[in-house]
């Protein structure tokens, strides 16, 4: 990690890309876009197949992710096709390591919800749908978390102004 | 949508049913702002939902209108118990994406504010768990030990509550003179004040018998909940991140990490107090090996020159425009850093588009992902242990809604 020796970061960066080959050989055809920057790991999915990678990134003993410590939104921006990154940041408290996947999608599509994998997605799935609108498939209870339930529009949409009076 | 969105459905029930209670907003014991809806079995709780975001202030949309540097300050509000420990792992985030190396002795300063923060937010911690479950006279105690922690803050950065100390490569200043003094004399003096909370609490009858055996969470179900921090290893987890994937230094450094399996509120209590003595060790050790040096890193790009030579030179001046006019140069990209908090994984995941502010801040709260398991862990018991788990959590509002 940053700060500390640097022979560190490259022995991240080295089981990181081992990693990611794991993963791109059990994966392959679903993964839309593999990343490594700092030493980690990003992979995109295909949305469709979000659900059957994630349960198998859980339960093979070879991923071991049972944790989903992060789950968030990125709007890419208002020209973007899709607009917006839903982002998970699953964690391996058995081979300590991290991944992070990313689903893109459009404004009108929706994300299969992960709340069967892990059910902690709740309260993230409902942020990214306060902050940004994204809608998830199969969320049992899909509504506001943070802002008011008669609130209009995503704050954390680009588009969405910082401050300012809508009469 | 208008229908589905009503969290309380007001019906006439009959009069045998279950009843709901709701706890919250404005309610002492819920340590901010939480709303509990309760549905109760006569004393027992049937399901507890908790409704968040009474605290929400929108800190990840006003992040994207800051210059790095100046996000700094927007941790520090977060989870105002612990600013130090949110400053330090926001400025790690980005200093990784800039690839900054950070001198030795703001390393060390690092970490010893980091550490005094935690025995400063635990304090916070067991005397409002105290207070919750009638031990009035701890509060007291607790808080005269933390306004000692305060003042060394206020003295090494202005602030008490919102330091806004570090700075990305580095920390905003030295520490003053007789700093180190001071931390040892608190070093010395603090045992006997955890003695003496282990003689009101830790066999005391009445608090344990309101915390043995209550708001129990297995170790598999934390996990599952993404629970961390305090909470996860009195079920028997040893994840710290300072131990498993260390920063900052954590790993010259001796110290334990205390777990418990029992997995109930009394546990929590017992790993969160042990946490402070563990503490204190480290900032003993930094203390010990604080090396004298710069302590901020001297790339230009990064860190202002020094005012002497800004005021002096033309580079440093130059540079010194740079930076404050049009901000850091970071790389595009993302990263996820975290740290261990005192209330578990706070993480930072920055989304870079390589201009002046981040293109997108996500704060991964240790307190929100606790928070959530909560039902889990009242489920079945009595209405007044509710209070006991809501203590044994430890939550943040601030870092919950953000």
């Amino acid at each position: 990690m940053s700060g500390s020796a640097s022979g560190d970061i490259s022995m991240e960066a080295q089981q990181t890309h081992a990693r990611r080959q794991i993963i791109e050989q059990r994966f392959g055809p679903y993964i839309v876009e593999a990343k490594e920057q700092w030493g980690e790991l990003t992979i995109v999915l295909a949305r469709e197949a979000l659900l059957q990678v994630c349960r198998t990134l859980r339960d093979d003993p070879a991923f071991d992710y049972t944790m989903l410590v992060d789950l968030c939104g990125v709007d890419l921006g208002v020209e973007a096709d899709p607009r917006f990154e839903v982002v998970y940041h699953l964690y391996s408290l058995t081979h300590r390591h991290r991944l992070r996947l990313k689903v893109r999608v459009r404004e009108e599509e929706a994300v299969p919800s992960v709340i069967e994998i892990w059910p902690n997605a709740n309260w993230y799935e409902r942020e990214v749908y306060d902050m940004f609108g994204v809608r998830f498939e199969g969320h049992p209870e899909l509504r506001r978390l943070l802002m008011p339930e008669e609130w209009e529009g995503h704050p954390l949409r680009k588009d969405y102004p910082l401050r300012g009076y809508r009469g | 949508m208008a229908e589905s969105e009503v969290l309380v459905e007001v019906t006439r029930r009959p009069l045998d049913a279950t009843m709901m209670v709701n706890m919250g907003p404005q309610h002492p014991s819920t340590h901010g702002v939480l709303r509990l809806v309760l549905t109760l079995d006569g004393e027992r709780v049937v399901e507890a939902k908790p409704d968040i975001g009474y605290l929400h202030t929108g800190m990840e949309k006003l992040a994207e209108y800051k210059k790095y540097q100046h996000v700094i300050t927007i941790t520090d509000r977060t989870d105002y118990l612990n600013a130090m420990g949110n400053n330090l792992g926001y400025v790690l985030a980005v200093e990784k994406m800039l690839g900054v190396e950070v001198p030795p002795r703001a390393q060390v300063i690092r970490v010893m504010m980091a550490e005094l923060q935690r025995i400063a937010s635990h304090l916070v911690w067991i005397g409002t768990h105290g207070l919750d479950l009638g031990a009035m006279s701890l509060f007291f105690y607790a808080f005269a030990a933390r306004e000692e922690i305060l003042q060394l803050f206020e003295a090494a950065s202005g602030g008490r509550l919102t330091p806004s100390y570090m700075r990305i490569g580095g920390v905003m200043a030295d520490l003053p003179e007789g700093f180190t003094g001071r931390v040892l004399d608190f070093c010395r003096e603090f045992p006997r004040v955890l003695e003496e909370f282990d003689k009101l609490l830790t066999n005391n009858p009445i608090f344990r018998m309101r915390t043995e055996g209550v708001g129990r969470l297995s170790a598999e179900d934390a996990i599952r909940w993404g629970v961390t921090g305090p909470i996860l290893r009195a079920s028997g987890v040893l994840y710290d991140l300072r131990r498993v994937h260390p920063y900052s230094g954590y790993e010259s450094y001796d110290f334990d990490v205390p777990t418990r399996t029992e997995g109930d509120v009394y546990a929590r209590y017992l790993v969160r107090v042990q946490e402070m003595r563990e503490s204190l060790k480290i900032v003993r050790q930094a203390v010990e090996k604080l090396p004298s040096g710069p302590v901020r890193c001297e790339d230009p790009r990064v860190s202002l020159p020094p005012r002497e030579k800004m005021l002096t030179q033309m580079d440093a001046l130059i540079y010194h425009f740079l930076l404050t006019a049009e901000g850091l140069k970071v790389p595009p990209g993302e990263v996820y850093v975290a740290v261990e908090s005192p209330r578990g994984e706070l993480g930072y995941y920055i989304v870079s588009d390589g201009g002046p502010m981040p293109y997108r801040v996500h704060i991964r709260a240790p307190s929100f992902a606790n928070v959530q398991a909560l039902p889990l862990m009242v489920r079945g018991q009595l209405i007044a242990d509710v209070v006991a788990v809501i203590a044994s959590i430890d939550i943040v509002l601030g870092e919950i809604d953000r």
